[in-house]
């Protein structure tokens, strides 16, 4: 019908145009903070954009992480970035000395129009139907343990990548801790409106990270997009003022940051010493080993995001600082 | 059939108009207080009416159920937060717009 | 169909874009967010390029290439953040030092 495609192309272009005016208005804003919101929106509006592009389970991934736990990131580091800077005006500092020689003005929109135009043409060289891998994937699904093609590549194909994306994560956070980290400015006495807010949501977001991580080996979900609903649900109550219980704070918390690691590295080593080849499941029992590596992963996951906002190691019984 | 295309478009269609008069309000109202009046009510009662036109197409219960669960998550989160934001506006002074 | 190359041409726009406030802005969350959408524009140009299988299902590995590179862009992100923190604190200002004398 000719109404129905005409009606998805205008979609499709103001979806785009908007993308591209939010971008360049969140990057030329003057005010920091408005730019950070314009960039949370800009986050949504991509997030719309996966789902037009027939790619859900990216759609569910941006939504959280990339629109909502980066902006949490963002203003939090904005609010630790207008405390320090005022300290130190306070204090006096030396004028901003200009480097010696100055680059000519026109020149970032020469690197920048001939950069969109080469790249621009490379992409409209490449030929319009490709299959890339997808019969790949389609051939080998059943023998994957899951019916959803992102998980299967996810946990099963691409396995390897998904264990070095898991200690990556550790890795950002270790590197997080040992700066020192700036401590996260959070309510000591929430009102009676976000108090109940957040006992009513955080259970329904547990309940909602277990259903996307049960649904994600048949339908749009997984690892990924549960961990990060419950890293939100700890993001969440650590605005409110929780605070994690001391005796938790200790080996518990680490033992949650390095379930997914560990959980992948042993799978690597028994599927090595098993059978020779690196992460290859047995084709009866993979469904049930992906579930195990899913849960391990988003409870990974879950705990990192929110230890990343929270900027500092929870304090222990051992340091006294 | 026919009919049931009408009614979930029309449905539709009514929640968008909320929906634009919320983002009118939204540009055209003169302080922080109007507008976040006109955009929590207005944009609750279009994705409410878009939730119908939707779950008259769905194809279990369970699906209609879910999308009604999304609009009481939306309307709680929506409130909480426009009362959040209106106490944060009082603090730092903002002095309702009187004409 | 064509709604591909309109999404993979934007992301190519929002990767320019990205490419030229990281150049040109100073202060240092502002990089920050301009490498945040040059990689939201890679992004895009890898999913739109998925699509384009025709009628079937979209290719399934850019897509969870995608998912990957989206957690490991909050997980730099974080680092980048209290990197700019801490480095605001030591010196006050969150840009970096054109000065050869250091």
């Amino acid at each position: 019908m000719e109404a129905v495609i005409l009606l998805q192309w205008t979609f499709n272009t103001l979806l785009g145009l908007g993308l591209l005016w939010l971008a360049s208005r969140a990057l030329a804003c003057p005010d920091l903070f408005r730019a950070i919101v314009l960039f949370v929106a800009f986050g949504l509006l991509l997030a719309l954009a996966w789902v037009s592009l027939d790619a859900p389970d990216v759609a569910l991934a941006e939504a959280a992480i990339g629109a909502g736990l980066t902006g949490a990131l963002l203003l939090a580091a904005l609010a630790g970035l207008r405390s320090s800077e005022t300290n130190e005006k306070v204090a006096g500092q030396p004028a901003k000395e200009g480097p010696k020689v100055r680059p000519p003005q026109w020149l970032p929109v020469v690197v920048l129009l001939s950069v969109a135009a080469g790249l621009g043409y490379v992409v409209l060289s490449l030929p319009p139907d490709a299959v890339g891998l997808s019969a790949q994937v389609a051939a080998s699904l059943e023998t994957s343990g899951v019916s959803n093609p992102v998980t299967a590549v996810l946990l099963n194909f691409r396995s390897y990548d998904t264990l070095l994306e898991m200690v990556v994560l550790l890795l950002a956070l270790l590197g997080v801790w040992s700066l020192g980290g700036t401590a996260l400015r959070r309510e000591t006495a929430p009102g009676p409106v976000l108090d109940t807010l957040v006992r009513l949501l955080v259970p329904v977001l547990i309940l909602v990270a277990s259903y996307l991580l049960w649904v994600g080996a048949h339908a749009p979900g997984g690892a990924f997009q549960s961990g990060s609903v419950l890293g939100a649900a700890g993001v969440l109550l650590l605005l409110t003022g929780w605070h994690l219980h001391a005796g938790l704070a200790a080996l518990p918390l680490r033992l949650a940051l390095v379930a997914g690691s560990a959980t992948f590295l042993t799978m690597a080593v028994f599927t090595l010493l098993g059978e020779g080849k690196l992460l290859e499941y047995p084709s009866a029992q993979a469904g049930t080993l992906i579930l195990i590596l899913e849960t391990a992963a988003t409870v990974s996951i879950g705990v990192t995001l929110a230890a990343l906002l929270l900027g500092s190691p929870p304090p222990n019984n051992k340091d006294h600082t | 059939m026919i009919l049931i295309d009408y009614l979930s478009g029309a449905l539709l269609i009514a929640g968008a108009v909320f929906f634009l008069a919320g983002t009118l309000g939204l540009l055209r109202f003169p302080d922080v207080y109007t507008r976040l009046h006109a955009l929590t009510k207005a944009d609750n009662v279009g994705l409410g009416l878009m939730v119908v036109g939707l779950a008259v197409q769905a194809e279990s219960w369970t699906a209609a159920g879910k999308l009604l669960l999304i609009w009481l998550l939306v309307l709680l989160a929506g409130s909480s937060v426009a009362h959040l934001v209106a106490g944060g506006a009082l603090q730092r002074g903002i002095q309702l717009w009187k004409r | 169909m064509n709604a591909v190359f309109l999404y993979a041409l934007v992301g190519v726009g929002l990767f320019s874009l990205g490419l030229y406030a990281l150049i040109v802005h100073a202060h240092l969350l502002r990089k920050i967010l301009a490498l945040n959408v040059m990689g939201n524009g890679a992004f895009l140009v890898l999913v739109a390029l998925a699509r384009r299988t025709g009628d079937a299902q979209p290719d399934a590995v850019p897509q969870a290439m995608v998912i990957t590179g989206i957690v490991i862009a909050v997980s730099a992100t974080a680092l980048a953040l209290t990197l700019m923190l801490k480095l605001t604190s030591e010196t006050g200002r969150a840009e970096l030092s054109d000065d050869q004398r250091e």
